[in-house]
């Protein structure tokens, strides 16, 4: 049995007094990808922000690596190798794409992942690397993205909409690239609105609806008829 | 040729308005805070120049070595003390604390110097000129101070334009959240902003008091010229803060020239001419 890198037990998130998610237990086990599904407004970014110390307001445990990072800042959660790449990829736009990938390499984790290693699996950065990141397609963005997440090395990668906005072909490129991406021990979970997507690239699968779990299980073994009954509660 | 040489003194003197400048510009970039104490801590390291070069016997200049680091860590010590539990949403509780640290400075500094306007002595370096053809003559101090200034906003530039440091700087200025998200304090980011801003106003500091006298009350003209020549070379832009400051020299010394009255007024009114025709400054970059 591989160990548990990540979990949440119970997990309540809150803005201001507007409660987002309640009693959320995700585990996610070394090695492994994990998916989130859920509609609109489901929680799916609240508990990935949560995650990463985003979220001023948490309720119960999170644990990573068998120690609680409840209460940390994002930063001192990063440095832990939990890494992000956020809903609506949100780089940096003054910097360069070059730079923004630098960034996420200044935390100074050591692994596979620099500069060099993210140009061989993403060649469009190479050639786009000196101009502001806010000039790269919706495509290009999304791998810099993904890029800048990596160069810090983590253990831990979540990804908030991998595919959304993208074209299918850009789309297929991402999926293809994955597991060149989460490999080398690394775990993922991915927040993917396109179910079978989601059911394909990963092992398990975690349906949240209406900031609670529906339904979750190993993702070869759930049916289409269970997903959309905990999708749109019907 | 008494006109060219004010329109060159009012250069050599926008180098010193650009200093006073820099730092607040820095600030603003990195953080949105709008520093109001920030003419008062100019004063305020040069009361610290003063008390230590006369104390221990040292040229002004020299006595930068103690009082750039005792400024820097004040600033970076000041920011995550205070400074940033006051920055959010909202502008107003930054702007406070500010006006508020801006009158304890200055009454601490009445309380302990006096209102008695004070000077730094620097030696023959303050009267000794360089003579050009021409029958023009151009002090070496105000030289050295234009130089050294321009030299010090070519620094910035770099730190904040090549630098590991300064990509921090404008990452966390861009998204403070996703800033945090990649590992980067944002507290500490901008204590070391602060610290940084320290240090230039240190320098001005240091150059305002051998170039004239100076009080406890003096930081808030320092501050206006400040805010001017940021704003008329547009925010963001170093450079253009450079240009904003030596067009506020020149047409300050020029007012000088047609009436010794209008100094000041003529500096302003310069101003509102640019923010009238150009809202943005003149070489505006940054929005927000
Ligand atoms: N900053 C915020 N302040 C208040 N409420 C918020 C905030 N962000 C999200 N919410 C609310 O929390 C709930 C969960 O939002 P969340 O963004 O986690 O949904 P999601 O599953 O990621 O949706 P989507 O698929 O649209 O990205 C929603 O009801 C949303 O309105
Ligand atoms: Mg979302």
């Amino acid at each position: 049995m591989p160990n548990k890198v990540l979990e949440t037990k119970n997990l309540n998130a809150y803005y201001g007094d507007f409660q987002a998610l309640f009693e959320v237990s995700i585990d996610l086990f070394e090695g492994e990808i994990i998916a989130i599904i859920g509609a609109n407004g489901a929680g799916k970014s609240t508990f990935m922000r949560s995650v990463t110390g985003l979220i001023d307001r948490i309720d119960n445990e999170i644990n990573y690596k068998g120690l609680s990072i409840k209460g940390l800042r994002a930063d001192e959660i990063a440095k832990k190798g939990l890494a992000m790449v956020p809903e609506g990829r949100k780089l940096f736009p003054s910097l360069s794409v070059e730079e923004n990938l630098l960034i996420g390499g200044q935390i100074k984790r050591l692994g596979p992942w620099k500069l060099n290693t993210v140009y061989e699996l993403f060649p469009d950065l190479y050639d786009k690397r000196n101009i502001p990141s806010n000039l790269l397609s919706g495509g290009q963005q999304q791998m810099a993205a993904i890029g800048r997440a990596l160069m810090s090395n983590p253990d831990v990668i979540l990804f908030d909409e991998i595919s959304l906005g993208l074209a299918p072909i850009i789309i297929k490129s991402i999926y293809q690239n994955l597991p060149k991406v989460i490999q080398k021990g690394m775990s993922a979970i991915i927040v993917e609105q396109d179910i079978s997507k989601a059911l394909e690239i990963s092992d398990r699968v975690y349906c949240l609806q209406e900031g609670r779990i529906a339904l979750f299980g190993e993702s070869k073994q759930l049916t289409r008829q269970e997903i959309s009954k905990a999708y749109f509660g019907i | 040729m008494d006109w060219i040489n004010s329109i060159i003194q009012g250069i050599l003197v926008g180098g010193l308005y650009a200093l006073f400048a820099a730092g607040l510009s820095l600030i603003f970039g990195v953080m949105r805070l709008v520093n109001i104490a920030h003419g008062d801590l100019i004063i305020l390291s040069a009361f610290l120049g003063l008390t230590i070069s006369t104390s221990l016997n040292l040229h002004p200049f020299i006595s930068l070595i103690v009082v750039i680091p005792i400024m820097a860590i004040f600033g970076y010590v000041l920011q995550r003390g205070i400074l940033n539990k006051t920055l959010g949403n909202d502008i107003l509780p930054p702007l406070l604390v500010t006006f508020g640290l801006s009158i304890i400075i200055q009454n601490s500094l009445l309380e302990i110097y006096t209102a008695d306007p004070q000077k730094m002595n620097a030696g023959v370096i303050e009267v000794a000129s360089l003579s050009l053809p021409g029958g023009l003559s151009i002090g070496w101090y105000p030289l050295i101070m234009f130089v050294i200034s321009v030299l010090i906003i070519g620094i910035l530039q770099f730190i904040f334009y090549k630098t590991a440091l300064g990509r921090a700087f404008r990452a966390t200025s861009d998204d403070q959240e996703i800033a945090q998200l990649m590992g980067l304090s944002k507290n500490h980011i901008f204590g070391l902003a602060m610290a940084i801003s320290m240090v230039v106003v240190t320098i001005a500091g240091i150059f305002l008091g051998v170039r004239t006298s100076f009080d406890p009350a003096a930081g808030p003209s320092r501050l206006i010229f400040g805010f001017e020549a940021v704003i008329i070379g547009g925010l963001g832009n170093l450079w253009g803060t450079l240009i904003g400051g030596i067009i506020l020299g020149v047409s300050q010394n020029i007012g000088a020239k047609i009436n010794p009255g209008w100094q000041i007024l003529a500096g302003h009114i310069a101003f509102i001419i640019v923010l009238a025709f150009r809202p943005k400054g003149l070489f505006h970059r940054i929005d927000g």
